[in-house]
């Protein structure tokens, strides 16, 4: 049964110097007040993986929380390069990042095999592309049936998952709707994971047509921080801050604008900030 | 006629290349704004799937992101992006995939991962998210990219997703059965892939632009092919409609927020 509680217990008890975290939301939903919790908490070595690494996990290369990522594309959606990533692949800085590169197909496939428990997944994928040349990971493995060479990458197997959602209930089952991206199978892949929720509430209902749940006995932790997917979105409660994405880009450009964000945003910053930033975000829309 | 700038051109022939029977893997940028412009204008019918999810979607401003609210609130459906892939692309039911990337060769292939060695990159760019595998499972691709020396390279460091690998029946050889690139679109210029050895060649170029412009702007030599025509230049409204779309964008995306004071 997934246990209620504050952010603050949620990650010092699931999130372990060493570990592997997926944070995941494809855009939407992306655990920012997890995601900063983490940096105050200072954890270290952490190995990331997500399939599209973007603001949250340029945070966490840029104060030097992670040891290595595997993802698919990091970017800026729409806007340019994660100025903090860059900085580490290209000149370790803070520290070296090692890198397992995929594509987001084989991602997905990823992690649906580990919801699975299975030891792998394979694809129709990566034909005549250079990663698998540079990704010891992805490998080869033959049709029993049609002889057809398929390609094949392991689970993915996150120690915990950390994801965002709309609403759990008192028990700690959990609803997220919209662009339900690869949580369902990153929160399934975990050994354990915490929720973070916009609201707690007597009873899910009404689900859209496209929610997805997630029953409390497969989660280890909720814990309510309205906004916590700020600037990313909610859908239903506040849009996506793309004028925060856009301005990240001069931010995250140098060093020393980016650390001094950190200190003001992050490290003197609490959950209950997020619910602020979310409402004025819904407000300008 | 009205003036129009290289980009507008380039986003509105790629437009053109749509109809409404396609169903289309919009990648975010130019390809975003060229199946809207389709959309709106010639192509009401087609189906616009981004990665994120959302199938049939008809947004109103264009997403700076793949997964902005506009494009699941306005979509037909939204699945989860495991079964984007599987279902959707993996199982062929994609026939238009429209790429862009940071560089390209003359027989399409793409690099969007980096710039110089892998493991000591020059630059480090975001990588190929769905493309290796749009690539090979949509039923054709269209690619748009500003011709440019940086751009279209004589050999790519990295080859992010194929096109036409090392031209000829390459596609095939490694047992793909889609077509693959089937048009490149730029600022200048109009390339096809050359029936026999796929090499990309120039069929059409944009009003007002020299052939030694063309030259000049790519890093290989460049061929053309026996006929070539003028691009037709933009209608009254199909530059309207990108116009529209490109204002109502620009307002949507800048909001009141100021980084120092969001977290």
């Amino acid at each position: 049964m997934a246990r209620i509680l504050s952010l603050a217990e949620a990650v010092a008890e699931n999130v372990k110097d060493g570990d592997t975290v997926a944070m995941e939301g494809f855009t939407h939903l992306i655990p920012y007040a997890a995601g900063h919790e983490v940096i105050r908490q200072g954890r270290k070595d952490l190995f990331l993986v997500r399939m599209t690494p973007d603001i949250l996990y340029d945070q966490l290369i840029g104060v030097g929380a992670a040891r290595g990522m595997k993802f698919s594309w990091g970017g800026n959606p729409g806007v340019g390069s994660l100025h903090r990533f860059r900085d580490a692949v290209e000149n370790q800085w803070p520290r070296p990042l090692e890198i397992e590169e995929h594509s987001h197909a084989a991602m997905a496939n990823a992690y649906e095999a580990g919801a699975a428990n299975l030891p792998f997944a394979m694809l129709r994928g990566y034909i005549g592309a250079d990663l698998p040349k540079v990704n010891p990971n992805i490998r080869q493995v033959t049709c029993p049936f049609t002889g057809e060479v398929l390609a094949a990458v392991p689970a993915i197997r996150p120690d915990v998952t950390i994801i965002h959602a709309q609403r759990a209930d008192r028990k700690g089952n959990v609803l997220l709707e919209g662009i339900v991206g690869v949580q369902k199978e990153a929160v399934l892949a975990a050994k354990r994971s915490i929720v973070t929720v916009e609201e707690i509430v007597d009873e899910l209902n009404p689900p859209s047509p496209n929610s997805v749940v997630l029953p409390t006995w497969a989660v280890t932790a909720v814990a309510h921080v309205p906004g916590g997917a700020f600037p990313s979105y909610a859908h239903g409660y506040y849009p996506r801050s793309n004028a925060f994405y856009i301005a990240w880009d001069e931010i995250a450009r140098n060093r020393e604008t980016f650390t001094a964000w950190i200190k003001e945003n992050v490290l003197e910053a609490k959950p209950e900030d997020f619910a602020r930033h979310a409402a004025k975000s819904a407000k300008a829309a | 006629m009205t003036d129009f700038t290289p980009t507008e051109m380039m986003t509105i022939a790629a437009s053109r290349e749509l109809s409404s029977d396609d169903v289309c893997f919009v990648g975010i940028g130019a390809p975003s704004a060229a199946c809207n412009v389709a959309r709106l204008t010639h192509a009401p019918d087609i189906t616009l799937i981004y990665e994120s999810g959302t199938v049939g979607t008809k947004p109103d401003v264009l997403p700076l992101s793949i997964g902005d609210g506009e494009l699941c609130d306005t979509a037909l459906f939204t699945v989860s992006v495991p079964e984007m892939f599987r279902y959707w692309l993996q199982g062929g039911r994609i026939t238009t995939g429209f790429l862009g990337g940071a560089q390209i060769d003359r027989f399409a292939n793409l690099n969007t991962t980096v710039v110089g060695p892998y493991d000591h990159p020059k630059v480090r760019l975001p990588g190929g998210g769905g493309a290796p595998e749009i690539a090979s499972n949509c039923g054709r691709i269209f690619i748009t990219m500003a011709l440019s020396k940086r751009g279209f390279v004589e050999k790519l460091p990295f080859i992010t997703s194929m096109g036409h690998g090392e031209g000829g029946n390459h596609r095939e050889r490694l047992g793909m059965r889609t077509k693959g690139p089937t048009r490149v679109i730029t600022d200048l210029c109009i390339l096809e892939p050359d029936p026999e050895t796929k090499e990309l060649t120039v069929v059409s170029i944009h009003h007002g632009v020299t052939r030694d412009e063309i030259v000049g702007n790519c890093g290989w030599a460049i061929k053309f092919a026996d006929t070539v025509i003028e691009t037709p230049v933009p209608t009254e409204t199909e530059l309207a409609v990108l116009r529209d779309i490109n204002a109502r964008t620009k307002k949507a995306h800048q909001g009141a927020d100021k980084g120092k004071e969001a977290a």
